[in-house]
């Protein structure tokens, strides 16, 4: 795991992400243990409890679960794999019409791009 | 918090030179595992609290103490306390390992074993004579060996300063993971809060020999937002400005930039109501944290043109 040091966002935040990325992308299988809050803080050189801060909102939103003394392991996921990436791709979509509409794009032309999209499939 | 997670509490701290109140009034509290970053201008105490901590100062009034007992002449605890000032100490003809004997006499929990691990990292003769060393490897030296102690606690004083990037990094890893395994604390005082805001979970600002502000990083960040935020015909709605607590506003353009207090869920929501064509809310770095407190209390950076 790579922390970017320009980014804005809280570390912890930017922990979660990436933990997060890594389960859906399924380079973390189910039931794989997660590196200790020891590692993480030995590797990239961050506070424990910043990780463990992490560890425990990726908990609590039904990620990874905890086992007493053993550490942190990848949760069997709820929704599938698809469904994530499709509410991933809404928002980003979401996001790029937002700066459409600020440039000044009509929402005709949005809406002709959308069928032309969806006829020619 | 409970008296048993408490390891560092400093109380109506006082402490004068020649007149000249360098600590005044000084409340601190550091909890057991905690990685304390202790900020402020240059001269508003933090060497001196330090030193007061450490025993080496005896404060006028107040009370300081470390797991509920003062330090000054207090050698049992001061067994427990590993305190890297700017200015190191070594004995003119001692090499590391002469060095390390001696912390083995004075420190009785020193273990040689680590010694022996922490040699691969650091990488420095044990023959070589400290003095000879250069800055950067003496206080690479002085982290070694008081990482060999097993602290309870230490205290540093612009510790990395004079090391390189990779020693830097390495270094605050060793900490981190006795912080992490051992439940160390650490007591940091550093101008490079760059640094120190992946390290800190709690930081105190010293002003004028007083802590002004003691939060974890955590809730300062919650609690302050940067907030970019543009409007069709330019300028802020008024009542939009009245609704928000915006303590600095600054304009680029059309964009406008305000440090906001107040959590990002609420900012938003009372944003969101006057449709802005931009609205990007921001958490603050240390460094502007840092800036915009200070500045709230009249110590400002101007534009200086010379």
């Amino acid at each position: 795991m790579e922390l970017n040091y320009g980014d804005h966002r809280p570390i912890y935040e930017q922990i979660k992400e990436k933990t997060k990325e890594y389960i859906i992308n399924g380079a973390m299988a189910e039931h794989e243990r997660l590196p200790s809050v020891r590692e993480i803080a030995g590797q990239l050189a961050i506070n424990p409890n910043t990780i463990q801060r992490a560890y425990k909102e990726l908990e609590s939103e039904g990620y990874i679960y905890s086992q007493k003394a053993k550490g942190y392991f990848v949760a069997p996921m709820k929704k599938s794999v698809q469904a994530i990436k499709r509410e991933e791709a809404m928002q980003s979509l979401e996001v790029t019409l937002k700066e459409l509409k600020y440039l000044g794009e009509d929402k005709e032309s949005i809406d002709g791009l959308v069928s032309k999209v969806y006829e020619n499939q | 918090m409970t008296d048993y997670d408490v390891m560092i509490k400093a109380r109506n701290v006082t402490k004068s030179f020649d007149g000249f109140k360098a600590l005044d009034a000084l409340d601190l509290t550091v909890r057991k595992g905690s990685v304390y970053g202790l900020i402020g201008p240059n001269g508003a105490g933090k060497t001196t609290f330090i030193k007061s901590l450490m025993g080496i100062y005896r404060t006028d009034g107040g009370n300081i103490s470390v797991m509920g007992e003062g330090v000054y002449e207090n050698t049992p605890l001061k067994q427990k306390i590993i305190y890297i000032s700017d200015d190191l100490f070594f004995f003119t003809t001692y090499s590391v390992k002469e060095m390390a004997k001696y912390y083995a006499e004075v420190y009785k929990s020193f273990d040689w074993e680590i010694f022996e691990k922490l040699g691969s990292i650091f990488k420095i003769d044990v023959k070589r004579k400290c003095r000879r060393l250069s800055k950067g490897m003496q206080k690479q030296v002085a982290f070694w060996l008081g990482i060999c102690t097993k602290p309870e606690v230490m205290v540093l004083d612009e510790p990395v300063d004079g090391l390189d990037p990779v020693m830097r990094r390495n270094t605050w890893a060793i900490l981190l993971q006795e912080v992490a395994e051992r439940g160390m604390t650490v007591l940091v005082s550093s101008h490079n809060l760059r640094e120190l805001e992946d390290v800190c979970d709690n930081v105190g600002i010293m002003f004028n020999g007083k802590v002004v502000l003691e939060k974890s990083l955590d809730d300062v960040k919650g609690e302050i937002h940067k907030l970019q935020i543009a409007f069709e015909g330019g300028a802020m709605p008024d009542e939009l400005a009245k609704e928000l607590n915006i303590l600095h506003s600054s304009k680029f353009g059309s964009v406008q930039t305000c440090i906001v207090k107040g959590d990002a869920e609420g900012i938003k929501k009372v944003c969101g109501a006057h449709s802005p064509l931009i609205c990007d809310i921001l958490p603050l770095t240390l460094e502007e944290i840092f800036i915009y407190e200070l500045g709230g209390m009249g110590y400002e950076f101007e534009n200086i043109l010379i």
